[in-house]
């Protein structure tokens, strides 16, 4: 088969056009880069559908949907605050546990362990991020919140939740019954402390063994070496993987919303039932019957979408400031 | 210092070990105190052997070289000094190496301190990426309990005996990965310095600069020689031949180990070699 | 307290108070995270003991095979929710599967390109969108108009597949060395031919486990499908309809009043559990069968 827009080459016609139209190659390179395009054309079509889809809100409510307090839909009324605290106030609760966690299992796996365990360990770590959402949203009800969460929060609220002692310590104060942000928070600390762990786990494996060497050769512990020049070297990267972490605890929906109580009142305390983003947009999809409430359900999930988004590009921004982090040497 | 008697050891599989004692002897006849010692090292890595059977005095403020073909050793050998080679795993030393007559590898001692005492300055520059103050500040830090003035002090004094004193003391702030590399390599050095080591081991140490900041390094050691011992590992003898006052010629066995085939005062090594290897070696007949 | 001066008489055993306490710090600290390992594994082995200790107990044949009854009735089980995930998970399959081999083909055969590396970047980010917007996403393309469907549910779940199939490609392609490629060409072969007769049977068991792990990504997920499949109580095979799947009966049954439903919602979490884990090991144990074969 020869084209007829084929140029003498001589003997061969071993030009890459006029091979690749005689063999096909011109479907395959545009069916390749189609499907890798629409890897990136699937984030942008989400952040574009979801932003059509909610105009009827968009325009109803406007800005008070982050501003106001008050989720009425039947009356119309859309304000998100108590969802963005709830989805905020149980990612922290998850960050502040998971994250010291996560660091210590990331150091002892890169530092201390021996080698033959590190697989394993590491592996047995990571299962946990495999457990699904509602799995842990199960558990959560039958198990963690009667025989952990409980005693925990109760522990908290008869020791620092009386508002005569700690007047300023709104936080831990009662009415408590299990199903709480508390509860939520804890469990989020689980799912994502697979995230934090071997991010950092990775990130500490990358600084260079010459900089544990000098600090080691200068006289440290093997603590002062971690704690002095291995974290700070890979702090931008640590620092990722929480932002990575937190970015997974704002979206999980099953588990939240069976363990947070699915409350839409804002309180200020972590043992008050509560609701996130997500639980919201889960448990009153089934009821919206008007197009106002669907809409500004999904308004709320382009919310998601958008606070997602951009902690993710961060997060991974800064994980990769860390492989490319080498010592300048000028002559 | 005179370089009396000359101290030729062969440790090879058939000499008889040298004891410290022997060597102490010596010394006094000699006036050469040795800091440290090595008696029949031989250094493993699971099965295979890295280093064999080295006995070997460093002579306090003195400049040891050790010399010899890439893959022979000679790092393996440097680090068995400050016990480096620990941070290996599956690593093994046999027989004994001492500082200041003391054993470093006994059971109760503190690795800790033995690397204090034993400073080491490596191949390529690596500075903490903190500020030139924070690097050279690092190691007194450790103790703590140091006042601010006391640590000024101590970083001025640092970066004077290293040379770089005045080509940073304005930009003490400044982070210390911003220096040229033989500015870095002084940092380095100035940061060893800072704790007060008694022996400095230094690891190639201008195999990374230019021709300029090894001039100025070996110029350093010179001058460093007067308060510390220095081990140079090199594998620039010309290098060794300047700036050595004794020299090791380490060379690979046929089972790839490591061995000391000749120590002996460097003059008398880079001009009338006991050993013909060691001659094929300097006078440049294999690389 | 200054440093020691260099005074070469002083004893290397050092038994300072400062000293002791370097000592103790480094002890304490590194002991933590061990600790801290020790943590993470108990949270991981209490689930799993938990799932299926509670959940044997309702695993019986009749729950396996039979469908939906109310509990007025009683008996019954989730067949219809086995054929129903079944039925999601592979035509999700069929749609990440091979969407997701050739963008890795683009990705490792144009690395320095700005598409390149922007869809490596773009592949990490879209594995960190929550499911439930994935979810949204497909109901406002597909289902607004024609109405909850097995097929919406797949096209989520294909989303959530994507990034792990083309990682997982994109790395084992990478191990394949260049001159096979390299050699194909030379001889002749039209790229395509090369990428599909050539790189892709080296990369095999890369996509192999790549499948094995996004099956496992998926197959608990629930939030997506609560605004694309829907669920049902009845057994249906047709893709434009609502379909049950294991994730959505057992968020369902947990939530039950019913103690009888509850102990179902265990059944369920013990298949799905096993499952999951079944599929993470296999992958694991492939690749490490791979790495040793490879030296």
């Amino acid at each position: 088969m020869v084209s007829a827009n084929q140029p003498r080459q001589g003997r061969s016609d071993s030009s890459p056009v006029a091979r690749a139209l005689q063999h096909g190659d011109v479907p395959y390179r545009a069916i390749i880069a189609l499907s890798a395009l629409s890897l990136l054309g699937l984030m942008v079509g989400v952040g574009i559908m979801l932003w059509l889809r909610s105009e009827p809100t968009r325009v109803a409510v406007g800005w008070s949907l982050i501003t106001s307090k008050e989720w009425n839909p039947v009356g119309e009324v859309f304000g998100a605050i108590p969802f963005i605290a709830g989805t905020l106030n149980t990612s922290l609760v998850a960050l502040v546990v998971a994250f010291p966690l996560g660091l210590g299992i990331a150091i002892f796996l890169s530092e201390l362990c021996p080698v033959q365990l590190r697989t394993i360990l590491g592996f047995l770590v990571e299962l946990l991020a495999a457990i699904p959402s509602v799995v842990y949203g199960a558990w959560g009800i039958f198990v963690f919140i009667p025989a952990f969460v409980q005693p925990v929060g109760n522990f908290l609220m008869n020791a620092f939740g009386n508002p005569a002692n700690f007047p300023f310590l709104p936080i831990f104060q009662g009415p408590f019954f299990g199903a709480s942000t508390l509860a939520a928070g804890l469990i989020l600390a689980v799912m994502i402390l697979p995230t934090i762990s071997a991010i950092s786990r990775d990130v500490l494996l990358a600084v260079p063994r010459a900089q544990r060497e000098a600090a080691l050769a200068l006289g440290s512990t093997e603590w002062e070496t971690i704690w002095q020049v291995v974290l700070p070297y890979g702090l931008s990267g640590i620092l990722g993987g929480i932002i990575l972490g937190l970015g997974r605890a704002l979206g999980e929906t099953m588990a939240v919303t069976m363990v947070i109580g699915n409350v839409s009142k804002l309180s200020a305390s972590l043992l008050s039932p509560g609701y996130s983003l997500a639980s919201v947009i889960a448990n009153e999809w089934g009821e919206s019957r008007t197009p106002m409430y669907a809409s500004a359900l999904l308004e709320l999930g382009l919310l998601l979408f958008i606070m997602s988004l951009l902690l993710n590009i961060v997060a991974r921004l800064l994980v990769w400031s860390v492989s490319r982090k080498t010592p300048e040497q000028r002559a | 210092m005179a370089q009396s008697v000359p101290i030729a050891l062969r440790a090879s599989v058939t000499a008889p070990p040298l004891p410290v004692v022997s060597t102490t002897a010596l010394n006094a006849v000699s006036e050469l105190s040795t800091k440290m010692a090595l008696d029949r090292v031989s250094v493993c890595y699971g099965a295979f052997v890295a280093v064999a059977d080295v006995s070997l005095p460093v002579y306090t403020r003195h400049i040891t070289a050790i010399i010899g073909p890439s893959g022979c050793g000679k790092s393996t050998l440097l680090r068995a000094l400050n016990r480096m080679n620990d941070l290996i795993p599956h690593t093994r030393l046999t027989g004994h190496v001492l500082l200041d007559g003391e054993d470093i590898y006994a059971p109760q001692v503190d690795v800790v301190e033995i690397r204090r005492r034993v400073g080491m300055v490596f191949q390529r520059p690596n500075p903490f990426p903190k500020t030139i103050y924070d690097n050279v500040a690092y190691g007194p830090r450790l103790y703590g309990g140091i006042r601010k003035s006391e640590l000024d002090q101590i970083v001025e004094r640092s970066l004077r005996r290293a040379a770089l004193w005045d080509e940073v003391k304005d930009k003490l702030k400044q982070s210390g990965m911003a220096l040229s590399g033989g500015q870095q390599q002084r940092l380095c050095i100035a940061r060893a310095i800072a704790v007060e080591p008694e022996v400095i081991l230094m690891d190639e140490p201008c195999s990374a600069l230019d021709p300029v900041a090894t001039l100025k390094i070996e110029e350093l050691m010179q001058v460093l020689k007067s308060d510390y011992t220095i081990v140079i590992v090199t594998h620039n003898m010309q290098q060794a031949a300047r700036v050595s006052d004794h020299t090791a010629m380490m060379m690979m066995r046929p089972d790839r180990a490591g061995e000391v085939i000749e120590f002996d005062v460097t003059t008398k090594i880079f001009t009338r070699p006991g050993d013909k290897r060691t001659e094929d070696y300097v006078t440049g007949r294999f690389g | 307290m200054s440093i020691p001066s260099a005074d070469s008489s002083r004893r290397l055993i050092r038994s300072s108070a400062r000293e002791r306490g370097r000592r103790w710090m480094n002890i304490v600290m590194l002991g933590l995270t061990g600790l801290a390992t020790l943590l993470a594994i108990v949270p991981l082995a209490w689930i799993i003991v938990d799932v299926f200790v509670r959940g044997s107990s309702a695993l019986t044949v009749e729950f396996l095979t039979q469908t939906f009854r109310p509990t007025s009735i009683g008996g019954g089980g989730i067949w219809h929710a086995l054929v129903g995930t079944a039925i999601l998970v592979g035509v999700a399959s069929l749609f990440s599967v091979p969407v997701g081999i050739l963008a890795a083909f683009y990705v490792v055969t144009h690395p320095n390109t700005a598409l390149g590396l922007a869809v490596r970047f773009g592949t990490d980010v879209l594995s960190g969108l929550p499911s439930i917007v994935v979810g949204l996403f497909i109901y406002t393309v597909f289902v607004v108009g024609r109405g909850y469907s097995a097929l919406a549910g797949s096209l989520a779940l294909a989303i959530l597949m994507l990034p792990v199939v083309v990682r997982t490609t994109e790395e084992m392609l990478k191990l394949v060395p260049k001159s096979l490629r390299e050699a194909s060409l030379g001889l002749g072969a039209p790229e395509w031919k090369t990428s599909f007769s050539v790189l892709l049977p080296a990369a095999l068991t890369g996509v192999v486990t790549g499948l094995m792990l996004a099956v496992a990504r998926v197959a608990g997920e629930t939030a997506p499908l609560l605004f694309t499949a829907l669920g049902s109580n009845n057994l249906s095979t047709a893709l434009d309809k609502p379909i049950a799947a294991l994730p959505l009966t057992l968020f369902k049954y947990a939530v039950d009043p019913s103690k009888t439903r509850n102990a179902q919602a265990w059944a369920i979490a013990m298949i799905i559990v096993t499952l999951v884990l079944l599929l993470n090991i296999s992958a694991r144990l492939v690749a490490l069968w791979r790495s040793k074969m490879m030296h």
